[in-house]
């Protein structure tokens, strides 16, 4: 037999296993968000240069029409060229002029395209305007490549620091609040792309998903739960499918999507349709479960005092029992459609996995979920994207943060009301 | 089209109204006059909706030619509806049990409602089957099911002589469990240690604070895991490996393995708590009371009467692992590799199935089949596990109730 100490000590040390494991698990917790916090910050700023752009009349409209037809098809890069120059004057050579117009983004001739399409009056003015940089510049800018490291491993040379310097000492170098990765779709170029195509998306695909799944799931629910005959063979197996649906991987969902959805049905490809669609059948033993949850807490004197006075069974159960269910029933709606928010293989498989700029108009044009966007990002070694695949990480999260604190609360709220 | 048959679903509603009201102005009514309303138009709109529909499904399926005649259709749709209305109408009298009418359509709707996860289930099971039978047809499930080279032809290479690919499913099933059982070793003990300290000493106030926050990374979706496996994890790896002199791939195992397992713990902890619950206060208070510690009341009594349910709890995180998709997609290698070494790169079931459908293919070849064929083996092993696992459970529970 062990002695006294040694049996305590044992106690002691399982003790610390506990600690330690509760620990350990926390600190990854930890280290996860550390590791996408601080990856991702700086995403929310962009680096922008000023250019003093000369609108000139004989580059964009010599013949001085004023009509947008003729003026669009100009040559705006040589406006954003000809600002450089006038900035960094004297650089000679082709590979180096390449080099220098290369600080610039590309979506600087579009944006002086937009503002002469905004207003012709602008052709023949002088005016300082904020573009955005390159992608390299904005990670040096934001200290993503370190300026002491050797050249060879930078992706940005010596030169080039020092036309950056020259930028630097007339601050005409700056980081603004990052407005694109809010308002536009995905690019190729980093500082470009944006997840508001992606956002879009996945708000189109829920809005299917919950219409789909909510009014189904609860109707599943209050028959089950109120007018299903008890020790059915029909029903026992409507439980067990239940059951077994809600244990099955995602992806199989996406397999079930690409076949009857897609090839059987000649649904569109990339749709947000079909992702609501498949979604939906994701959700609904969540939204089945938790709502058979919330029905059975309703205490049975609501109901026996409906019928008591008279009324039918479907009328107490629709007007008195429902109603007061429905709080609890929200949360599990909602539960659902944060899983089905961050759910990404099934769609995946029915092909809303895509490079895809333009932003989805319909429910039926190509578009990505957000975390799609994220995997297709994540999946690009620039280290533009890292940090911006960080930032829709960031997103995302608010999002599910916000959706899971709104059921807790709806949650606290309805026990408070039925007790 | 549907918008007509609602316009023409709140004209029966007032037509079905007024007369009940006019009959209540000099008899009784054994429904109310709102009730006579609905049940004019549910069951008027309903009848012409079937007949859209079937008209529609007849078209598609069988008769094409039907479509030449649509214009009859909003003609036909229409006559239907007059012709349930007029009846229904006719049917309106003092005594008609309009209520009991409607809330029997009121339950069929429901009963249907709830029979789709049925459906759901035989499509599932019908849409992997069919093209998994398919795929069978070329490549035999023996084959498939114990080969051990995986290559199926890449898209790239489509067109090339003689690149017809191997379909041995071994290296996928063998990747798969390595990096399940990874995630195991990381979530099984973590979880339930963690379970345990929660339910039998934590104090009340530290539980409550402790055990959200653990469900949190329940919550994650799990891209974000596998963006923090990408990122993090795998050069965390690969560098300690590289200063003790292991090469570690970058895509190992262990990674993807690691943060998968992360992703259980917070499964295992509340399943294993619920468990744990479970055991019957007298069993512990018994071991208590001749004097046993704590932590030797846990691991002889406890642990032994929950044993049961435990080994389900942890079966069910299994099939969570085997199904994975997203971490393993983005962290586990991509090309099969046998071998049981979790430093090396090994590749899914879930990790081929997307690669073999992602991208343009048609969708009769023997590639996308076999997506499908590894969807039904998943489809299974999942389906096994979660049912011997909850019957693990249920057993576990009737035994102290």
């Amino acid at each position: 037999m062990n002695n006294l100490k040694s049996r305590q000590a044992k106690e002691k040390r399982f003790q610390l296993y506990g600690i330690f494991s509760i620990l350990i698990a926390l600190s990854l917790l930890i280290i996860l968000f550390v590791s996408i916090v601080s990856q991702g910050y700086t995403a929310f700023k962009e680096t922008r240069i000023q250019l003093p752009i000369n609108f000139n009349e004989e580059i964009l409209d010599p013949n001085n029409t004023k009509d947008w037809n003729i003026v669009k098809k100009a040559n705006f890069n040589k406006l954003v060229k000809n600002a450089v120059d006038e900035i960094i004057p004297g650089v000679e050579g082709r590979g180096n002029k390449r080099k220098l117009y290369k600080l610039i983004s590309s979506s600087a001739e579009y944006k002086l395209r937009d503002l002469v399409e905004e207003n012709i009056e602008i052709i023949g003015t002088k005016e300082k305007i904020w573009v955005l940089a390159d992608d390299d510049v904005d990670m040096l800018i934001k200290g993503h490549i370190k300026r002491d490291l050797p050249e060879s491993e930078r992706r940005i040379d010596n030169q080039e620091l020092q036309w950056i310097a020259i930028l630097e000492s007339k601050k005409i170098i700056k980081k603004f609040f990052n407005k694109t990765l809010f308002t536009k779709g995905d690019s190729a170029e980093s500082e470009q792309s944006g997840i508001l195509g992606a956002l879009i998306g996945s708000l189109f695909a829920l809005t299917i998903t919950l219409v789909l799944s909510f009014p189904i799931g609860i109707a599943t629910a209050v028959y089950l739960e109120e007018f299903a005959p008890k020790n059915n063979k029909f029903i026992d197996f409507v439980e067990v499918n239940i059951n077994n649906l809600a244990a099955i991987p995602s992806i199989i969902f996406g397999l079930l999507g690409l076949a009857i959805f897609l090839n059987f049905f000649g649904m569109p490809r990339s749709a947000p349709l079909v992702g609501g669609l498949v979604l939906s059948l994701m959700t609904l033993p969540t939204i089945i479960i938790s709502s058979r949850a919330a029905l059975k807490s309703v205490p049975p004197s609501i109901k026996e005092g409906a019928l008591g006075l008279g009324a039918s069974n479907v009328q107490a159960v629709f007007q008195h029992v429902v109603p007061v269910a429905l709080p609890g029933m929200f949360t599990g709606t909602i539960i659902g459609m944060a899983q089905a928010l961050g759910e990404s293989a099934p769609l995946l498989i029915i092909g809303m996995v895509a490079f895809i700029v333009d932003i989805p108009q319909t429910m039926t044009d190509p578009a990505t979920a957000l975390p799609i966007q994220i995997y297709l990002w994540a999946d690009t070694p620039e280290r533009g994207f890292v940090e911006r695949t960080s930032a829709a990480i960031m997103v995302l999260l608010v999002f599910l943060v916000f959706m899971n604190s709104l059921a807790v609360y709806l949650r606290k709220k309805y026990e408070k009301d039925i007790n | 089209m549907f918008f007509i048959i609602a316009l023409l679903g709140v004209s029966g509603y007032f037509a079905g109204l007024r007369k009940s009201l006019i009959i209540r102005e000099k008899n009784t009514l054994h429904s109310t006059p709102i009730y006579h309303g609905v049940l004019l138009a549910v069951n008027s709109s309903l009848a012409s909706i079937l007949t859209l529909v079937v008209w529609l499904i007849i078209e598609k399926n069988i008769f094409y030619e039907l479509k030449f005649f649509r214009e009859y259709l909003y003609f036909l749709t229409f006559i239907v509806f007059s012709f349930t209305a007029t009846l229904t109408y006719n049917k309106i009298k003092h005594e008609f049990k309009a209520r009991d009418n409607l809330e029997k359509i009121i339950k069929l709707f429901l009963l249907s409602c709830s029979s789709l996860a049925i459906l759901v289930t035989i499509g599932i099971f019908l849409s992997v089957i069919f093209e998994s039978q398919k795929f069978f047809n070329t490549i035999p499930i023996i084959d498939f099911l114990f080969g051990t080279h995986w290559s199926p032809q890449m898209p790239i290479r489509e067109d090339q002589v003689g690149s017809s690919g191997a379909f041995g499913a071994v290296p996928l099933f063998t990747g798969t469990f390595l990096i399940a059982f990874i995630a195991m070793c990381i979530a099984g003990p973590i979880g339930l240690m963690s379970a345990i300290y929660l339910s039998e000493y934590a104090t009340k106030n530290v539980r409550n604070f402790i055990k959200p926050l653990t469900e949190i990374l329940a919550g994650i979706p799990t891209v974000v895991y596998g963006f923090f496996a990408v990122i993090v994890v795998a050069p965390f790896i690969r560098n300690t490996g590289e200063q003790l002199g292991i090469s570690i791939a970058s895509e190992s195992a262990l990674a993807a393995g690691l943060v998968m397992g992360i992703m259980i713990i917070p499964f295992v902890s509340s399943i294993s708590d619920d468990v744990i619950n479970a055991v019957p206060r007298n069993l512990k208070d018994g071991s208590l009371g001749i004097g046993a510690t704590k932590s030797e009341t846990i691991i002889k009594v406890i642990i032994p009467a929950a044993l049961p349910g435990i080994i389900g709890g942890l079966l069910l995180a299994v099939s969570r692992a085997i199904g994975e998709t997203m971490i393993v997609v983005m962290a586990a290698g991509m090309s099969a590799n046998l071998t049981a070494n979790p430093f090396e790169a090994v590749t899914t079931v879930t990790v081929q199935i997307v690669i073999l459908l992602v991208g343009d293919q048609e969708f009769d070849s023997p590639k996308t089949l076999a997506a499908f064929a590894l969807g039904l083996v998943l489809f299974f092993i999942t389906l096994i596990l979660n049912y011997i696992a909850l019957h693990i459970v249920r057993k576990y529970r009737e035994q102290y109730e």
